[in-house]
């Protein structure tokens, strides 16, 4: 009997072997002679956009909000009244280079025409070297290391790249006189924390801030932070700039409020979502500032829409930057390829270069929910203006 | 008074090591298997807590009972399912197994719960404020540090007095001769992982009371500095595990305050490996008449 259930494994195996074959090979064929149209007679273009993120493990909760957030994009553009449609798939790459790599073929055999991703910065500088090398047009919500772009032509960055970031915080800091004497703490094992905060710490003594301590750890998941906290509390320290995410800033939140040093804590982006940490206790957050570019309680028609087609996506949960980055980048995707002519007879290439000229052109600006008059440099970034956000009864106010 | 502090901070986090050590130490020394997956089934008992206390409303104390029921539960069906198919296989398969174990504990948890952090609510909140506010000590880390000597006593005890320690006991030594002797090998290999179970699901709420970030990937990185600490104090001796615990914790605080804290990983395994060349028992592992 376990000898016939083996068998009959065995052949389901061999069956389902032989149908993977036949689709590659299918695949194989149309990549030669693909264009993107899979147009129709009456003029409609489907364009298919490749995601790339982690879904899975640590950093799933930013890989699952870009796909989420551009799912609402997706969908309403499909629902409206256009001759662009978009076909989305999304792929896991659990935040680790090599599995990027499979997702990214995975979406080639797909034969798609526009990469979307990736979400975090080390797989992305990966995925941004080989559709440079094979002429894709990328995209990325999140990735936001200067290496993403650097170099390559065809891609470009939603959000702030790190550097800018810890320039603006420092100008703001300095402009605003929040604080005097700055300590840091910073995650040196994550290129998006050290790149902000070497900025930061470059940019600070020209603006008159202090830099008295500079505190490390080595990842996020790192627990225990009072031996930082402790440093900056000794060097005097009445600003502790946390160019981290969420997730251990909670945790030096919480042991600074357990030791009794308060001084006044100032987030990047990665900071966005601290408040929707399910059981966090709002009043250790109270009078942090944080610069975010998306304020999910914002009142503006665009902002609550949004929130709640992604509330209806999600099971509820409350889109962060991250997701909000992934719905203006489908809308810019979707503005640049309203302006390119001739889309139903352009291969992958074509279209690359194409969108490259679009969104470099001099008159190409988006308004999205993360900024107004969003325009891209030749070299792929990114200029919007800032938003400077502070935490008051457990809710952002606009500063 | 900053030393003070960072020796504070260090018997904090040392303790709770010390109380995961204790766990991944019980098994080794009776099923003679490394359980990689113990420090998934810690964040199992922290989720379970989490929702029985923040979503049922219900008293910390039935959190943890419940924390505690469910691991246990969890602990034999794991030991069932995957390792004692597995008991006469080399001890290669048995550790691929556990780290396979491990990774579906961990997907499973962000399948259910969703990847994005929760805040654990800590079973007790607050604690002694000495010399003016200078000095912090949280009731946390007083109550690891009970618990742990307590675990560690009737651990002892339950081990070297009675049947079902005797048997433990005589399964470490020879599994073989044990089962000559009428011992229910099996069975005493699944109480083991039900005490076992049930220390890491302790172990979880008391980890996340004190460090109260909760997602999946929560339990695997103090799972394997956990192990580092029961072999630094010898591993399958039970009061070794305390003391590996207690002072991979200081060390780490230590190399972190005066040393580099991008170094203080490294600095940790530096002084397992002097350990190990110098005693390659591990602290306490010679001077144990009875492995536990």
């Amino acid at each position: 009997m376990k000898k016939f259930i083996a068998l009959l494994m065995a052949a389901a195996m061999l069956m389902a072997l032989v149908a993977c074959g036949n689709t590659s090979t299918n695949n194989g064929g149309n990549d030669t002679g693909d264009t993107t149209g899979d147009s129709a007679g009456d003029g409609t273009v489907t364009i298919k956009i490749g995601g790339i993120g982690p879904l899975t493990g640590d950093a799933a909760v930013y890989g699952v909000a870009t796909q989420l957030g551009a799912q609402v994009a997706v969908d309403e553009i499909n629902a409206m009244d256009s001759n662009i449609k978009f076909e989305y798939d999304f792929q896991d790459d659990t935040n680790v280079a090599e599995t990027a790599v499979s997702a990214y073929n995975t979406l080639k055999d797909w034969d798609v025409d526009i990469i979307y991703g990736c979400t975090t910065t080390q797989p992305c500088i990966t995925i941004a070297g080989e559709t440079f090398a094979d002429r894709y047009f990328q995209l990325t919500p999140s990735a936001s290391s200067t290496d993403v772009t650097a170099g390559k032509d065809n891609m470009f960055q939603m959000c702030f790249t790190d550097p800018n970031q810890g320039v603006t915080a420092a100008d703001y800091i300095s402009e605003h006189q929040l604080g005097t004497k700055i300590g840091i703490i910073y995650n040196n094992g994550d290129a998006y924390s050290t790149g902000i905060a070497e900025a930061f710490i470059a940019h600070a003594g020209e603006v008159g801030l202090e830099v008295v301590a500079t505190e490390t750890f080595p990842n996020d998941k790192n627990t225990d932070y009072n031996v930082q906290l402790n440093a900056c509390k000794d060097a005097g320290a009445d600003l502790v700039f946390l160019p981290i995410y969420y997730t251990p800033a909670s945790l030096i939140l919480a042991q600074a409020n357990a030791m009794g040093y308060a001084p006044t804590f100032f987030g990047a982006d990665g900071m966005d979502g601290i408040l929707t940490m399910e059981g966090f206790d709002a009043s250790l957050a109270e009078g942090l500032m944080l610069m975010t570019p998306f304020n999910a309680d914002a009142t503006d028609d665009a902002t609550v829409n949004f929130v709640e087609s992604y509330k209806k996506l999600s099971g509820d949960v409350t889109p962060n930057q991250f997701a909000a980055d992934g719905y203006d980048c489908i809308y810019a995707i979707y503005a640049a390829l309203q302006t390119i002519d001739g889309l139903a007879d352009m291969d992958h290439e074509a279209l690359c270069d194409a969108m490259i000229a679009a969104f470099t052109s001099p008159d190409f600006s988006i308004d999205g929910l993360t900024g107004s008059g969003m325009t891209w440099s030749a070299n792929g970034e990114i200029s919007k203006d800032p938003v400077v956000v502070v935490i008051q009864d457990g809710a952002y106010v606009t500063m | 008074m900053s030393f003070l502090n960072n020796v504070i901070t260090g018997i904090s986090l040392g303790s709770i090591y010390a109380i995961i050590a204790l766990g991944y130490t019980m098994v080794y020394g009776i099923a003679k298997m490394l359980n990689f997956a113990h420090g998934d089934v810690i964040m199992v008992g922290a989720y379970v807590c989490f929702f029985a206390t923040g979503s049922f409303g219900l008293h910390p104390v039935v959190g943890v009972l419940l924390a505690m029921v469910v691991c246990t539960v969890l602990g034999v069906v794991i030991e069932g399912l995957a390792y004692k198919p597995l008991r006469q296989a080399p001890s290669l398969a048995v550790l691929i197994t556990a780290i396979g174990i491990s990774w579906f504990l961990q997907n499973s948890a962000q399948i259910l719960w969703g990847a994005a952090p929760k805040v654990f609510t800590p079973v007790v909140s607050g604690g002694l404020s000495l010399f003016g506010g200078q000095l912090n000590i949280s009731y946390v880390t007083i109550l690891t540090v009970v618990s742990c000597l307590v675990i560690m006593a009737v651990l002892s005890a339950f081990i070297g007095k009675g049947k079902m320690g005797k048997a433990m006991r005589a399964c470490s030594e020879d599994k073989g001769a044990a089962q000559l002797m009428g011992i229910n090998v099996n069975s005493t290999i699944s109480m083991t992982f039900a005490i076992g179970s049930a220390l890491a699901a302790i172990a979880g709420v008391l980890m996340c009371s004190a460090y109260p970030t909760l997602m999946p990937t929560t339990g695997s990185l103090p799972g394997i500095k956990a192990f580092t600490a029961a072999v630094f104090g010898g591993i399958g001796s039970v009061p070794g595990a305390f003391v590996g615990g207690l002072l991979l914790g200081i060390i780490e605080i230590f190399a972190k305050a005066y040393i580099s804290t991008d170094l203080s990983d490294a600095i940790v395994f530096l002084a397992l490996i002097v350990v190990l060349l110098v005693k390659p028992s591990g602290l306490l592992g010679k001077y144990v008449p009875e492995k536990v």
